[in-house]
């Protein structure tokens, strides 16, 4: 090892938030699911990462993990690591976990604001909780003047009078809105944001994506953002991993992603969506499905449908740099010596 | 020869749909009046793809269940082959039934659990009365074919199919009447992104095969351009613009198209959607904003969009535009968009 990576350059910060060979299987009557298997992820301070995938590529179960919210009894880490500000999750008991972590320095904004809220409480009292439960205000009047202060960050307007609101009283873009407020109430070190916008109209999409920033811009708060749309990947990251079939196959730069793609998968899903602008007759689609992650490929789980597929697919590639934090898991991507 | 011409020119022109100042009221819970479809007409040519686009609220899948018969237009005219339905016998509209199909956004929840594939795609036909048994099943594997099944599929359940599968199932029954139209709910939007393109791929096969007309809802405005011919642009219930895709997509007239346009997120890193195009969020077709219903989030509005519903208005060639300042106001300033 040279002195180099033993000291970190001073610019370089560590990471906040360093997920190492993450493994959640679900174990269920009909298998095990390896949902997620052997995860590697790094967010730093004040960065947004998308994890971009479709549905079962094991994104939910990734940020699950972190959160220690998996489904109950079927879902286990069973291996890896997830550090976040030097304490590994994976550790801690869910009195610490519930105590220190979850919703104070680590929270989630999920998909759909209308079942994330609670239809007989007004706003008040559901932005209230997390500061009641972690003790950062006491007593009516500084939960309520606390509550007012983070729905005004989320530019809610007129904050005073809207908290004592119900959920069905706003409109699906502000609670959107109220959701977000709760889970920055603490001034979370890392906020997941599991498809916020997917929901929403693209109008208000814009709009939400521009709170984000905002609020990334106050805090220097690390951000995941899961989503399966390319354009709010492009729009909104830093950097961004592409997951299928359980693994990382992709991940740098959002430049380095979009404009340099390595992996036939990432490829095939910027060849085969629309783009606004380039009218083709045809879309390149990919050929198959996803497999199955009961009994997934032993080798490249993207092969049985890569049209560049080869003998060597039946191994599991390891993560290649293509460029400067730039990988691909994909023997293309290996480099010629 | 020449003679005929001019007959297959007409036919050819003539709309398969028309729809004329089409209206829908439901009565609320509690009193109140929504006006879900508001004096809207458009019509769609023989083999043409129209889509509907605007946010939820905006009344399209109200008009899509106006044109399926699924609902009663509370005024207005929709003409199939030119003949109006609100008016038609209980048998022209079964005739009408056959002849229009659908496709709907969640191939989890359209088809029936405890169907075998083969009675889902030939249930149209028993519904209908047409064929006996053996003409049946050949139609259902001839579908399956079609749609790029294995003729193995007949005998599973729709459990044993990914979610892109038992759309092509979906697109299977409505496709065993052979039908003239058909209506695309979102067709996509439920279905993984990998295996999207190969359902739209599908749907563009298919109509040129069997020279379907298609009225197709999406919110993806990518898609739209790519797949449609015609668009119209609902808001609050009415048509704020309608025209050619290309034309509209190109030039966007109203600007809650070109607000809408410019928000669609895009897989480009170097492209940022302009923020502040327009505020705020769509109103209620319940208590539709006097005048122009776009005027409180529109960044021109003026006093006359307050108090006076702007009429359409042709400003290009088959392009209807429904705001009273169309012709002055300049479309927001796009960041760079290069090329990937």
């Amino acid at each position: 090892m040279t002195d180099a990576a033993i000291i970190p350059a001073p610019m370089q910060k560590p990471p906040l938030l360093k997920v190492e060979n993450l493994k959640t299987y679900l174990y269920l009557k009909r298998g095990v699911v390896r949902a997620v298997d052997g995860v590697d992820l790094e967010v730093a301070e004040g960065e947004t990462l998308g994890i971009v995938g479709e549905s079962g590529s094991g994104k939910t179960m990734t940020s699950l993990s972190m959160l220690r919210l998996l489904p109950k009894p079927s879902g286990r880490i069973v291996e890896g690591s997830i550090t976040l500000d030097g304490t590994d999750l994976v550790k801690l008991s869910e009195d610490e976990m519930v105590r220190d972590w979850r919703g104070r320095r680590i929270s989630m904004v999920s998909q759909d604001p209308l079942t994330s809220l609670n239809p007989v409480f007004s706003i008040g009292d559901q932005v209230g909780a997390p500061f009641r439960y972690h003790k950062l205000a006491q007593g009516r009047g500084a939960v309520r003047k606390a509550v007012e202060a983070v729905l005004a960050r989320v530019r809610i307007p007129s904050p005073a009078k809207r908290i004592d609101d119900y959920p069905h009283q706003f409109s699906g873009g502000m609670r959107q809105r109220v959701v977000t407020a709760m889970a920055i109430a603490c001034s979370p070190r890392l906020l997941i944001a599991d498809e916020p916008t997917s929901a929403l109209d693209v109008t208000i999409q814009v709009q939400m994506m521009e709170l984000f920033r905002e609020l990334q811009r106050d805090s220097g708060v690390g951000i995941i953002m899961i989503t399966h749309d390319l354009g709010v990947a492009a729009g909104i990251c830093h950097r961004v991993a592409v997951m299928y079939a359980g693994r990382v196959v992709e991940s740098g730069d959002v430049r380095e992603i979009f404009r340099n793609p390595a992996h036939p998968y990432t490829r095939g899903l910027l060849n085969s969506i629309p783009h606004l602008g380039r009218k083709r007759r045809r879309l390149e689609a990919i050929a198959g499905q996803p497999p199955s992650l009961i009994d997934p490929p032993r080798g490249c789980r993207f092969a049985a449908r890569c049209p560049q597929k080869m003998a060597r697919c039946d191994d599991y590639p390891p993560q290649f740099e293509v460029a400067t934090g730039h990988k691909a898991a994909c023997w293309l991507a290996e480099p010629r010596s | 020869m020449t003679m005929t011409m001019p007959d297959t020119a007409v036919a050819a022109t003539a709309p398969l749909l028309e729809i004329r100042n089409l209206t829908k009221r439901f009565n609320a819970h509690g009193g109140g009046v929504v006006r879900a479809v508001e004096n809207v007409s458009f019509s769609i040519g023989r083999g043409e793809t129209f889509a509907l686009v605007g946010e939820s609220g905006c009344g399209k899948t109200t008009l899509t269940k106006l044109v399926l018969g699924l609902e009663k237009p509370t005024s207005g005219e929709i003409l199939f082959h030119g003949a109006d339905l609100a008016t038609a016998s209980s048998k022209a509209m079964h005739g009408y039934r056959r002849q229009a199909q659908a496709v709907f956004q969640d191939p989890y929840s359209s088809l029936n659990p405890r169907m075998r594939v083969s009675k889902i795609i030939a249930e149209p036909l028993m519904a209908h009365g047409i064929g006996d048994r053996d003409s049946q099943r050949a139609r259902v594997l001839e579908m399956l074919d079609v749609v790029g099944l294995p003729k193995t599929a007949a005998d599973l359940y729709p459990h044993e199919f990914s979610g892109g599968q038992r759309q092509r199932v979906a697109i299977a029954r409505a496709l065993s009447l052979k039908p003239a139209f058909m209506v695309l709910d979102e067709p996509i939007s439920a279905l993984d992104v990998s295996v999207r393109a190969q359902i739209l791929n599908l749907l563009a096969d298919i109509q040129d095969e069997f020279g379907l007309t298609y009225l197709i809802v999406a919110h993806d405005l990518a898609l739209v351009e790519h797949f449609s011919s015609s668009v119209g642009v609902m808001y609050l219930g009415s048509m704020a613009e309608l025209g050619p895709t290309e034309s509209v997509f190109s030039h966007p007239k109203h600007p809650y198209t070109q607000a809408l346009l410019a928000s669609v997120p895009r897989p480009d890193p170097d492209h940022r959607a302009p923020v502040g195009v327009i505020y705020g969020e769509i109103g209620s077709a319940m208590a539709p904003p006097p005048g122009c219903k776009f005027h409180p989030r529109c960044p021109y509005a003026v006093d006359i969009c307050k108090t006076t519903p702007p009429v359409d208005r042709e400003l290009a060639p088959g392009q209807l535009v429904a705001c009273h300042l169309a012709e002055t106001i300049v479309p927001p300033v796009q960041s760079s968009i290069a090329p990937l």
